[in-house]
């Protein structure tokens, strides 16, 4: 308070002083840290005031000034476009499933390596899972083409040489979706697994030698010891995974979607690609991106207030 | 573990038979693209599915590394991955410094300012049309500027140099070192690990995108190894897979899965040794993000 009353009694040229004088004192530490404050605010906050396009009717030629104000006609035509329900209901289900399937698998995994005990056993099993995490989406669908093509994929093969008819995995609407669940868990549940496992190695063997003592099952001592031990931490990813609802995976779904398969994976963020950069519908293409990125911007607040309840804060 | 009882026994079996043909299922994709790719087509024609071929050809290498522009795809990707993570690594890590230093005016300001950004930002259409404005489009540059610093590597560092002790800073400033000798000499070897867990994250990052090549590059010769995959993949190739193949002893399959494994290789050459060093570093990133 008393401090408060003192810097107010600064006359403003004083006031001025002081803060040159702050900015000398610290010119190094600002230096240092001034290339970042330009690289965010050129490549963060000036595409963010690019948001105006979403309300323009954008055209090339007149650039972002001088295109027409529309209000939020691009917003509408999007919510009223035959597409909409198409690219939620497909953003969403892929999501969830991912959430679902994705998110349980490696918690799985986690439990099942806790149980070995033959310590190179379990690093190489390490090892190997891990690796997928580290490659790139296109490597991962040339994976899925030499598995999975239509003629010389080892799936095709096996079925026609068993006699059955082969199927085109790669670009059947009713594969996308299990394909692009399945291989997101093979790219990432070895990936998944290490924090789960830290935690698990967190808990007190006493307990579990206690609880044998007293004759409980292996079943439950899971249930009673080890799914508490690690409860914070499922919790916790749950809530930040929970948070990314909308971002069913751009990479992934651009590399796997085809125009046979799209019905079923097109996505929010592939959507506003092509409308926006190959059809240069740019303001219809920003209003939806801005409607992402609001809901985005929500999902990732609560989910930081509900984490908070946990294990601290996201950031 | 010293006396099991015939149920555990039995339990622990499963697990390893569980866990045993997971790891399998991770690698026998790699080891199929591998066959594929050395197996001649007469071996293909002959025997249908082949896993352990009985001749090898690098027919399909070859093809792979005459014609389909490899060497500059090669090129842009490792002047990507090295300089871009060089770079990244740089701002970064003179970003994080002054921001862990609980004393400087405007720290909390600024930090906002840079972590706003991980929750909310424009989206792919105004940071297209900013990136055109810059013209940086067909600039191999356009695939490390736009990406300089990310916020969370950022917030991992800062969080880490905060937790050094501040007692030996102090007792250099006492002894005269200026901030950038203390950061240079006391703080940088002392945060070896996490930085470079850190560029082990950015390199990785440059050498699997391809998402940024598409958008911002037209230019074959600047395109990244990444895409070219992409596009032999999808058979939109200039020089498609396909009318090599047809000149000849391989399949357009057998110069695909060559492609998949030039481009595969170098991560897994690298990878035993980056393993030990990304372990900590999704720990790290998970316990204060």
């Amino acid at each position: 308070m008393q401090v408060k009353l003192a810097v107010e009694a600064i006359p403003l040229s004083k006031k001025r002083k002081s803060w040159i004088r702050t900015i000398q004192k610290y010119k190094v530490m600002y230096a240092l840290l001034l290339p970042a404050l330009i690289y965010f605010a050129v490549f963060k906050y000036i595409p963010m005031a690019g948001i105006l396009i979403a309300f323009k009717n954008y055209n090339l030629a007149l650039g972002v000034w001088d295109s027409p104000w529309v209000g939020f006609k691009n917003f509408t035509d999007f919510m009223n476009g035959v597409y909409f329900w198409d690219i939620m209901k497909n953003t969403i289900v892929i999501s969830l499933y991912k959430l679902l399937f994705g998110f349980s698998a490696p918690i799985l995994l986690a439990l099942l390596l806790n149980e070995v005990h033959t310590q190179w056993f379990k690093k190489i099993v390490q090892t190997i899972t891990y690796l997928p995490h580290f490659l790139s989406w296109v490597i991962v669908y040339g994976l899925m083409v030499a598995l999975l093509a239509p003629g010389d994929g080892l799936f095709n093969m096996i079925l026609k040489e068993s006699g059955f008819q082969p199927i085109s995995f790669l670009t059947e609407p009713a594969w996308g979706r299990l394909l692009v669940i399945a291989s997101e868990i093979w790219k990432d549940i070895g990936w998944g697994a290490i924090l789960y496992l830290a935690a698990l190695a967190g808990i007190d063997p006493s307990l579990y030698e206690a609880a044998r003592m007293d004759g409980a099952s292996k079943w439950r001592q899971l249930w009673h010891i080890t799914l508490p031990g690690i409860r914070g931490v499922i919790i916790l990813m749950l809530i930040l995974k929970l948070s990314h609802i909308l971002d069913a995976g751009f990479d992934q779904i651009f590399m796997f979607a085809n125009t046979f398969n799209q019905e079923k994976i097109d996505i929010i963020d592939t959507w506003v690609y092509r409308e926006g950069l190959e059809r240069l519908k740019i303001g219809l293409a920003t209003a939806v991106g801005l409607f992402k990125a609001v809901i985005g911007f929500v999902l990732v607040l609560a989910a930081n207030k509900l984490a908070k309840k946990f294990d601290g804060q996201i950031w | 573990m010293i006396h099991l009882t015939i149920g555990e026994k039995v339990w622990q079996s499963v697990v390893y038979v569980i866990l045993i043909f997971l790891s399998l299922l991770c690698l026998l994709p790699f080891l199929y693209v591998v066959a594929v790719s050395v197996t001649p087509e007469s071996e293909v024609l002959r025997r249908g599915i082949v896993i352990i071929p009985e001749s090898f050809t690098f027919l399909a290498y070859k093809e792979v590394f005459i014609s389909h522009g490899i060497w500059q795809a090669y090129k842009i990707t490792l002047f990507r991955t090295i300089i871009g993570t060089a770079l990244n690594v740089f701002f970064t890590v003179i970003a994080a410094y002054p921001l862990s230093k609980k004393y400087l005016p405007g720290r909390s300001p600024f930090l906002l300012f840079i972590v706003f950004t991980m929750m909310f930002s424009g989206g792919l259409i105004p940071t297209y049309l900013l990136i055109r404005s810059l013209g940086l489009l067909n600039s191999p540059w356009v695939l490390i500027i736009p990406n300089l610093i990310s916020a969370f590597n950022l917030v991992i560092i800062k969080g880490f140099f905060e937790q050094l002790p501040g007692e030996i800073e102090e007792s250099a400033r006492v002894d005269g070192a200026s901030e950038l000798q203390s950061l240079w000499r006391i703080i940088l070897p002392l945060s070896l690990p996490v930085i470079s867990t850190i560029s082990l994250f950015y390199a990785v990052g440059h050498w699997n995108s391809y998402f940024d090549a598409i958008v911002y590059i037209n230019d074959s010769n600047f395109m990244p190894l990444q895409v070219v995959l992409r596009n032999i993949l999808l058979n939109v190739a200039t020089q498609s897979a396909e009318s090599l193949a047809n000149s000849g002893a391989v399949s357009t399959f057998a110069v695909q899965m060559a492609t998949v494994v030039v481009t595969t290789v170098p991560i897994l050459i690298v990878y035993p040794f980056l393993q030990k060093h990304f372990t900590k570093g999704v720990l790290l990133g998970s316990v204060k993000g």
